[in-house]
């Protein structure tokens, strides 16, 4: 990668791409505004356009944005931003995939920051053109173009009553100068922007003609699953393929990086295959791992001092001088992705040149991780994303990418590599295990005086790129050091206690445990204050806090304060992240047998200018869920260096039947857009258990809720 | 290779392969019906759902020999009928999120709605309890449920 490229100033732009016959295209590009999630995400060498937009002869506008569509609605919702300020006909607008080149800045998706990172230069892209269109026209009809506008895809003359398609316009468009800065609307003038646009890509999925990376073939393809050793950091040491090889399509077996290749006519033939093999496995030095050794060392670690990242006040003073002290210890286990399409990629390597065909969030390492495999530079590598069965984080990872680089090189053929559900299980990078020591301090009046959150976990950056020192604070204290309560002393500080357990992020990374310990914390102190737990916060917020604002509309909605029967609980909890802000209350019933139903959650969020509601409330309504399968159910273990779980069996997600009602409150803001895809996650365990400790008394201290044993 | 004969969408297909052979893959690989998802293999999330002989089935567990001389409906079957009311109904509570599930959702709903018209919430409980969908899309494909029932009522 050129270093020389990062002293480029890295603003947005546009300009016309000439593509003879092809209408009106404009090349732009997409900063990043956020903070890449990490330091080597921004490979950017120079500045070219990464997204596109055309207008052709038919009208027809096309938007070319390298965004991956997991579920999220993004292939929807970034052309909305751009209709709005085109003046478009909605139903003129198509979405393209991009084609990943090392050029393009960043076209990673993750980090909730798909609309928030492209709202402004989308609108920019869109009302240049809008600008270009206008003026072809006002040429045409030699009038004063002030006299013209743009509606609904075309240009209007009202006084004369004229009017001309942009299909007419776009390439005499396309012979004009690029304006520098075009108006933009205000959001009173947005007629697509804020509305529930219908998904483009509803009626392909609900015909089964959606595809999917598993669903990719090319001619001569050939299919490959891959014997994995099950413990962490085990390799090959020897293996017997005469059995594999007689299974009627199984072609050939080889040795790679990450086991023993199955290469078959068909995907089950490559399962039976494996089935057959006979490896014997150098099991490495985890062999003896277990799930009670990682907590002896997170509690080990514990009693170190840890790095301070926020410190405010003197907390130890605090304490020694408080009326009332609470301490608690929190944990959270490991977590699979389990997204519904397992991980599989489709290869074909050549002399020269290489092309993917991947399910990824993150074409760019995906394309880097090939090239290095194949020996190919970066550009002669070309990824083409294919529909996500969900994302989750995990395939920002470009493990399974890189595989089935290395079996298509060494076959010489196009190989799509599938996983099982099992190897899909097993080896997953997880969502970090954590300790929080949480410490409390309460004067006579029971006002917080002092509040300690010490995170011992181990660190995704530091556990996936050793050799790259990490800028800004450590990664697993982000939900923790953010804490948005007025408090006069604070401390929060971390112990980096790394694992042979391989992680990732996984949706809203550290937010799915920092905020359990803070919010369940808060709950504490507040019932040891013997106030309300919902009115304690209040008071702990600034006036005008956007967080207090959701809180309040949350508490509305669920009627907090109004009794319920007995056997039920109402629990709250808040939190700020991903620019956005959202508050939950949760309703249980306890059966009398002990066990929990979660019945309602009410959410109450902030994302600033909504771009598509009914994706937003999709979004959270599914953050919801997917918070609830982790805080009830969510769990992996390590035994002989083994991850014990292996399919939904043993590693259950939330069925229909317990699912709770998912109500979404939506708060009206101008503000700029933020994330929506992972805010809904972090308030749903602590919510729940606090609901529970309301209706028992009882507090969980510990994930999953469930506890199966 | 012996040859196993079954019906697919309504046309008779011959498809030669192990008779053990799930379904799933046959569906998927040999005939290129790839709206039919795997997704635990051990009859567990409900991705594979199909009809046979109008019963929800999961594919993945069901050999190919199970097949023979049966009826056989995927996704691609349901939706050639474009004025289907469940796809509509699901178009229209926007319940996709990533999709992936879907194909399977939709056709345990439409294998309920054919035993019961009318089905109560415990019901549809029961009828889609073994359907998993990781993006959370439950509380929609309940109301799709709800809006196809409505609509087939009003007709
Ligand atoms: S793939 Fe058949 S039930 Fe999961
Ligand atoms: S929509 Fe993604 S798994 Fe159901």
């Amino acid at each position: 990668m050129n270093t020389t490229s990062s002293i480029i100033t890295r603003r947005e732009f546009v300009k016309v791409v000439s593509i003879a016959g092809g209408g009106l295209v404009l090349g732009f590009y997409l900063p990043s505004k956020e903070e890449a999630l990490l330091p080597e995400m921004v490979p950017t060498t120079s500045l070219a356009p990464n997204a596109w937009l055309r207008v052709d002869r038919n009208g027809i506008v096309t938007v070319t944005v390298a965004r991956s569509e997991m579920g999220q609605g993004v292939q929807t919702s970034l052309p909305m931003i751009v209709a709005e300020e085109l003046e478009a006909d909605w139903s003129s607008v198509r979405i393209e995939p991009a084609v990943v080149d090392p050029k393009y800045g960043d076209m990673t998706t993750g980090g909730s920051r798909s609309i928030r990172s492209n709202w402004l230069p989308l609108r920019k892209a869109g009302a240049t053109a809008r600008e270009m269109l206008v003026a072809a026209a006002a040429d045409t009809w030699k009038v004063d173009r002030a006299t013209c506008r743009a509606e609904n895809g075309a240009v209007l003359h009202p006084t004369t009553n004229r009017k001309l398609s942009f299909g007419q316009l776009a390439e005499k468009a396309a012979l004009l100068p690029v304006p520098s800065d075009p108006p933009l609307k205000k959001p009173d003038q947005f007629r697509i922007v804020g509305r529930s646009v219908p998904r483009l890509d509803s009626v392909e999925k609900v015909k089964g003609n959606a595809i999917f990376g598993i669903d990719m073939t090319l001619p001569d393809m050939l299919v490959a699953v891959i014997a994995r050793c099950p413990t962490l950091g085990g390799k090959v040491k020897s293996f017997d393929a005469s059995k594999a090889l007689a299974v009627t399509g199984v072609r050939q077996v080889l040795q790679v990086e990450s086991g023993i290749a199955v290469v078959a006519e068909s995907t089950w033939a490559a399962m039976r295959g494996r089935e057959m093999l006979s490896v014997a496995w150098d099991e490495g030095p985890n062999n003896t791992l277990s799930s009670a050794d990682i907590e002896k060392i997170f509690e080990e670690k514990s009693k170190q001092e840890g790095l301070a990242v926020r410190k405010e006040g003197d907390t130890a003073a605090a304490f020694t001088s408080a009326a009332k002290r609470l301490s608690a210890i929190y944990t959270v286990p490991f977590l699979a992705h389990a997204t519904m399409e397992p991980m599989n990629c489709l290869v074909h390597v050549r002399e020269t040149e290489a092309e993917v065909w991947a399910p990824t969030q993150s074409p760019q390492w995906s394309q880097r991780a090939v090239a290095g495999v194949a020996g190919l530079p970066l550009e002669k590598v070309k990824i083409h994303t294919t529909l996500l069965g969900g994302g989750f984080g995990r395939r920002l990872m470009w493990d399974y990418t890189a595989e089935a680089a290395e079996v298509s090189k060494r076959i010489g053929r196009p190989v799509k590599v599938v996983w099982n559900r099992e190897d899909d299980m097993q080896h997953d990078y997880y969502r970090p295990a954590s300790y929080h020591r949480m410490e409390g301090a309460l004067d006579s009046e029971g006002r917080l005086t002092s509040w300690a959150h010490h995170v011992v976990a181990p660190s995704i950056s530091a556990q996936l790129f050793p050799n790259q020192p990490r800028q800004g604070p450590p990664d697993a204290v982000d939900g923790a050091a953010q804490l948005p309560y007025a408090v006069p002393n604070i401390l929060i500080d971390y112990v980096m206690a790394n694992t042979p357990v391989p992680i990732a992020w996984w949706r809203s990374v550290y937010n799915s445990q920092n905020p359990f310990a803070n919010e369940c914390f808060i709950d504490e102190v507040a019932v040891a204050a013997a106030k309300d737990p919902y009115e304690f916060r209040l008071q702990l917020l600034p006036p005008a806090s956007r967080l207090r604002a959701v809180l309040e509309l949350a508490a509305t909605k669920a009627g907090w304060g109004k009794a319920l029967p007995s056997g039920k609980g109402r629990g709250i909890a808040c939190h700020a992240c991903f620019g956005s802000f959202i508050a939950q209350v949760a309703e249980v019933s306890i059966k009398k047998e002990g066990s929990v139903k979660v019945d309602r959650i009410i959410c109450a969020v902030d994302c600033g200018q909504v771009v598509n509601p009914d994706t937003v409330k999709a979004q959270i309504e599914g953050g919801v869920i997917f918070g609830l399968t982790a805080a009830l159910k969510g769990e992996i273990t390590i035994k002989q260096g083994r991850v014990q779980q292996s399919n939904f069996d043993d590693y259950e997600l939330l069925r229909f039947d317990e699912t709770p009602t998912v109500e979404v409150h939506i708060r009206t803001s101008a503000e700029e857009p933020t994330g929506i895809g992972e805010p809904g996650v972090p308030p749903v365990a602590p919510a729940v258990c606090n609901a529970i400790f309301a209706a028992t008394g009882k507090r969980i201290r510990r994930l999953p809720i469930l506890d199966r044993s | 290779m012996p040859q196993v004969k079954f019906f697919v969408n309504g046309k008779q297909r011959t498809v030669s392969a192990d008779p053990n052979t799930p379904l799933l893959w046959v569906l998927r690989e040999s005939l290129g019906l790839t709206g039919t998802k795997y997704g635990c293999g051990q009859g567990l999330c409900g991705a594979c759902t199909v009809h046979v002989n109008g019963e929800a089935t999961r594919s993945c567990v069901t050999t190919l020999d199970l097949a023979e001389g049966k009826r056989v409906v995927t996704i691609e079957g349901l939706a050639s009928n474009v004025q289907n009311p469940l796809l509509r109904a699901w178009i229209a509570e926007e319940v996709s999120q990533c999709g992936y599930c879907q194909p399977g959702q939709i056709l345990s709903a439409a294998a309920l709605l054919a035993r019961k018209p009318n089905p109560s919430d415990s019901e549809i409980d029961e009828a889609m309890a073994a359907n998993l969908c990781r993006c959370g899309t439950y509380p929609r494909i309940r109301r799709a449920i709800h809006r196809t029932t409505q609509e087939g009522g009003r007709r």
